[in-house]
């Protein structure tokens, strides 16, 4: 059982940072690498996308790993994060439209919250359940 | 896990009748909706223990008499 | 709801590990259940009533909300 979990778990961690690394050259590819060619662009994005689908492939095999409790801890933490992400999403899109917030309202700040939130609320149901 | 768990089966839909029971009436005394009960009657709904144990009880015999893990 | 498992475990002469292992669960989910923080589900309980050779109802025992 340990075994396979640490396979479930390599291959997760193996595939994230695949995809980050794709997003990073998706991300700054076209002006640092090369010159905003759009056919490159266009593969770079598509080659990013893909593996965000192998990705949460990967999240869904170790998730069908957890045995009943671990996955009861991540459904309560993963509502939350859900609930709170909507939320907080919102109201930051508000300050934004409101110019109560001297700045432009950025996806990858929501996305931040998202997995702050997410860790948060997973450690606190880890000791909730200890 | 997941998907190697092996099925749990059940007879729950014939020992409810032969309690003379409608789903409705077995959901009220075991505090969980209709649905739940047509759910695990039709094997696509695994219940808690909590409800096992409740159902077990409203329809007066053992979990194990309801349900039951193949090897 | 309230269980022996912990005591019927000693009794078998079992760690957590070991349970945990024969079920096919992780350590710190049988901790949970025996300190009555979660409640097993169905096919948990049935392993551990053949494991212990018991009725699930000799073991798990939820106090009546009626």
């Amino acid at each position: 059982m340990k075994e396979k979990r640490r396979k479930h778990l390599l291959n997760l961690g193996l595939w994230t940072w695949s995809w980050v690394a794709t997003l990073a050259i998706a991300t700054f590819g076209p002006q640092l690498i090369w010159d905003d060619h759009t056919l490159l662009t266009t593969i770079a994005i598509v080659t990013n996308l893909a593996n965000g689908v192998l990705m949460i492939m990967a999240n869904r095999k170790l998730f069908n790993h957890f045995d009943e409790l671990e996955r009861k801890i991540h459904l309560e933490s993963m509502a939350l994060t859900l609930g709170l992400a909507v939320i907080v999403g919102l109201t930051y899109s508000l300050l934004d439209q409101t110019n109560l917030i001297p700045y432009d309202a950025e996806i990858g700040t929501l996305v931040g919250f998202i997995g702050v939130t997410y860790i948060i609320t997973l450690l606190v149901n880890r000791i909730k359940y200890r | 896990m997941g998907k190697n768990h092996k099925k749990l089966l059940n007879n729950l839909k014939k020992l409810r009748k032969t309690a003379g029971l409608t789903q409705q009436e077995l959901s009220v005394n075991a505090e969980v909706s209709r649905k739940s009960i047509n759910a695990i009657e039709n094997g696509i709904y695994v219940p808690s223990t909590v409800l096992a144990l409740k159902i077990s009880r409203t329809l007066d015999c053992k979990v194990e008499d309801i349900f039951e893990l193949p090897d | 709801m309230k269980n022996k498992v912990r005591e019927l475990r000693k009794l078998k002469g079992l760690t957590q590990e070991q349970l945990a292992e024969v079920i096919g669960v992780s350590r710190q989910t049988i901790n949970a259940i025996e300190k009555e923080k979660f409640d097993p589900s169905l096919p948990t309980a049935f392993k551990m009533a053949r494991l212990f050779e018991l009725s699930i109802e000799d073991f798990f025992l939820f106090e009546d909300s009626k």
